[in-house]
């Protein structure tokens, strides 16, 4: 197996009494999409937000390309190629998506006080990097706000991927789409790791993450339940060890078998 | 790769008519204002006011109130309010006539030294709200009332126990400066107008219009200037996400705090900018400077196209805003109308504007 870009060691953090991981190991290599899935609680949004530099973990190694690594910030993390996109997507539906796309990086021409937004190669930029992803835009101009939740999403993946990512962490982007944006999402998922990027998606849907995961952890109550390969797991095998197996076995068998 | 190639055209998408894409600028209902006010006014007022000298006359007042327009414009933009703007300028003003009067500096030393005042100001202002989190329409209420009487208090400190600071135009009347922030500039080649007969001229040959007021230049500068910066340079990026989503702005790395807090700061300093050029024009300050105007200008904004709740708005809009209040105000005049009916129109405007902007706002979000 390929070199991780990043490996998480035996990672923990307690905020306070609680102990939100106990001891998670994970890794991404390039190309690989690693699934991250868990239920509710099962901390998948505490472990994302250490790996992304919103957090520091209590104890555990951080390895970033073989280099110990002590985020202080999101933008440290981001500046090491660790981009994240959350649901919340930091979009602006009021803005276009050219003025979205380069939000706080925004290419310049010109010298000291005339200085300025270069917005001909932003739009040129922004169209072409649409397109790889499969949008065709009204305009450079349109606003974010006239886009479909897959188009966003779109979006959010091609500014991490054009400002040179290594790894794109997804913060459950399927889980407010309907079918057919999924499967545009999950196509651009695909699209991202063939060009060598490492991708983790979070996600609680088995079904989603079974269409493009290379790898599957599950989370639960802090700790990794075991990492499987495409193919050494059912879908079944998986969804119980999401909801702790038993629990959810018995609870199946009370609704007749239809989650 | 994926299977399919991405197609370059897509059939759902209708070509955009001209006047669709117009009707998405923010400015639009700000010159729709215009034009129907130019109308109203064609129709009942004297033709007077579309003389020269009777544009220069409504642009007087539409540049004074604008220079504040502008400032609070941006910061509408920016998702901020500054209520405090009204104060500012009776506060800004003592602080430049004590300057001048009291300890007799030069205009050079006077007009820096209250414009750092007035951003200093500006930035308490926004210290407070980013750190505190409180809405800055609290904060900066809290600030129109607590300048408003600092300025009472300071005038009678200055002044032992007027409320009006006078001198002020014996002690730059010789001052380099002053042409820059009082009276009227190109008056020569206003001049060579009359001589070559282009515009009217009084009996003994001296043009009617003497030149053109600076603080109309002040007013054109500003905008171009801010529209310049909204759109053609990475600060106007970040004052557009700044207020369209602080959270979502910060997330990508716009500064979002040093946006804020800069913007309070220019907001400020043109309110400063506006009492320089009022006290050297009336030659004093009292403590009713400036009364008033942050709503007038919050107003002009809002019909210029800035939206209440930020991230949206341009400059140009807040110009036109200003220019419709100007012509009202004293269009008014050359009318038979009561010239009280001013407060009623500049209510009705409001409405108005803020109920054409929510429609334009959903076209250009295409919200459902």
């Amino acid at each position: 197996m390929t070199k991780p870009i990043i490996h998480m060691d035996k990672i923990e953090k307690h905020f306070g009494n609680v102990i939100a991981l106990a001891g998670v190991s994970f890794d991404v290599t390039a190309g690989e999409c690693h699934c991250l899935l868990g239920d509710n609680g099962a901390g998948k949004s505490t472990f994302i937000k250490t790996m992304s530099g919103v957090h520091k973990p209590t104890a555990g190694d951080i390895l970033f390309e073989d280099k110990h690594m002590d985020f202080d910030s999101p933008r440290d993390a981001m500046e090491a190629g660790i981009a994240t996109v959350y649901q919340d997507l930091a979009m602006i539906p009021l803005m276009s998506v050219t003025r979205n796309f380069f939000m706080g990086r925004e290419p310049t021409k010109g010298r000291g006080l005339l200085k300025r937004f270069d917005a001909e190669t932003a739009s040129d930029i922004c169209m072409e990097e649409m397109r790889k992803m499969g949008i065709n835009l009204r305009g450079p101009d349109q606003a974010v706000g006239t886009l479909s939740g897959g188009e966003r999403q779109t979006v959010a993946i091609a500014r991490a991927v054009y400002f040179g990512a290594k790894v794109l962490i997804l913060d459950e982007p399927t889980s407010a789409l309907g079918v057919r944006q999924t499967s545009n999402v999950l196509a651009t998922i695909d699209r991202v790791r063939d060009q060598g990027i490492g991708v983790v998606f979070i996600t609680h849907n088995v079904r989603h993450a079974l269409a493009v995961g290379d790898r599957f952890t599950v989370l639960n109550r802090g700790k990794t339940l075991g990492t499987a390969k495409k193919g050494d797991i059912t879908p079944d095998e998986l969804q119980d060890l999401m909801a702790g197996g038993q629990e959810l076995a018995e609870l199946e068998s009370s609704l007749g078998g239809t989650i | 790769m994926s299977t399919t190639e991405p197609v370059m055209v897509d059939e759902r998408i209708k070509q955009e008519t001209f006047i669709a894409q117009l009707m998405k600028r923010p400015e639009l209902g700000a010159i729709a204002g215009v034009v129907l006010v130019t109308i109203f006014f064609l129709l009942t007022a004297d033709e007077a006011m579309f003389t020269l000298q009777g544009f220069m006359n409504f642009m007087t007042p539409a540049a004074q109130l604008g220079i504040l327009a502008i400032g609070a414009s941006l910061l509408m933009i920016g998702g901020e309010f500054d209520l405090s703007l009204g104060s500012m300028v009776a506060f800004a003003g003592l602080f430049f006539a004590a300057c001048v009067v009291n300890f007799g500096t030069s205009l050079f030393v006077a007009i820096p030294a209250t414009l750092l005042f007035a951003a200093l100001v500006g930035a308490v202002n926004g210290q407070i709200v980013l750190r505190t989190g409180l809405p800055s329409f609290i904060v900066t209420l809290a600030f129109l009332f607590i300048l408003r009487g600092l300025s009472l208090v300071g005038l009678k400190l200055a002044t032992g126990g007027s409320t009006q600071l006078r001198g002020v135009r014996q002690a730059v009347e010789n001052d380099p400066l002053t042409g820059f922030f009082s009276g009227d500039a190109f008056a020569g080649f206003f001049v060579r107008l009359a001589e070559m007969g282009w515009i009217d001229t009084f009996k003994n040959g001296t043009p009617k219009v003497k030149g053109v007021p600076v603080e109309i230049l002040w007013f054109v500068v500003l905008a171009l200037l801010a529209t310049y910066i909204l759109l053609r340079t990475p600060a106007g990026n970040w004052i557009f996400a700044s207020g369209g989503d602080a959270n979502a702005a910060s997330n990508s790395g716009v500064p979002v705090r040093k946006v804020k807090i800069a913007l309070f700061m220019v907001t400020a300093c043109c309110a400063a900018l506006l009492a320089i050029i009022q006290v050297i024009d009336a030659g004093s300050t009292d403590a009713r400077r400036g009364f008033q105007k942050e709503f007038e200008a919050i107003i002009a904004a809002v019909i210029g196209g800035c939206l209440l709740t930020g991230g949206y708005g341009s400059a140009i809009g807040a110009f036109f805003g200003a220019t419709i209040f100007g012509m009202v105000v004293i269009g008014l005049t050359y009318t038979n109308f009561d010239q009280d009916w001013f407060q009623v129109f500049l209510g009705g405007m409001l409405l108005l504007a803020v109920l054409f902007n929510n429609m334009i706002r959903k076209r250009v979000t295409g919200e459902r």
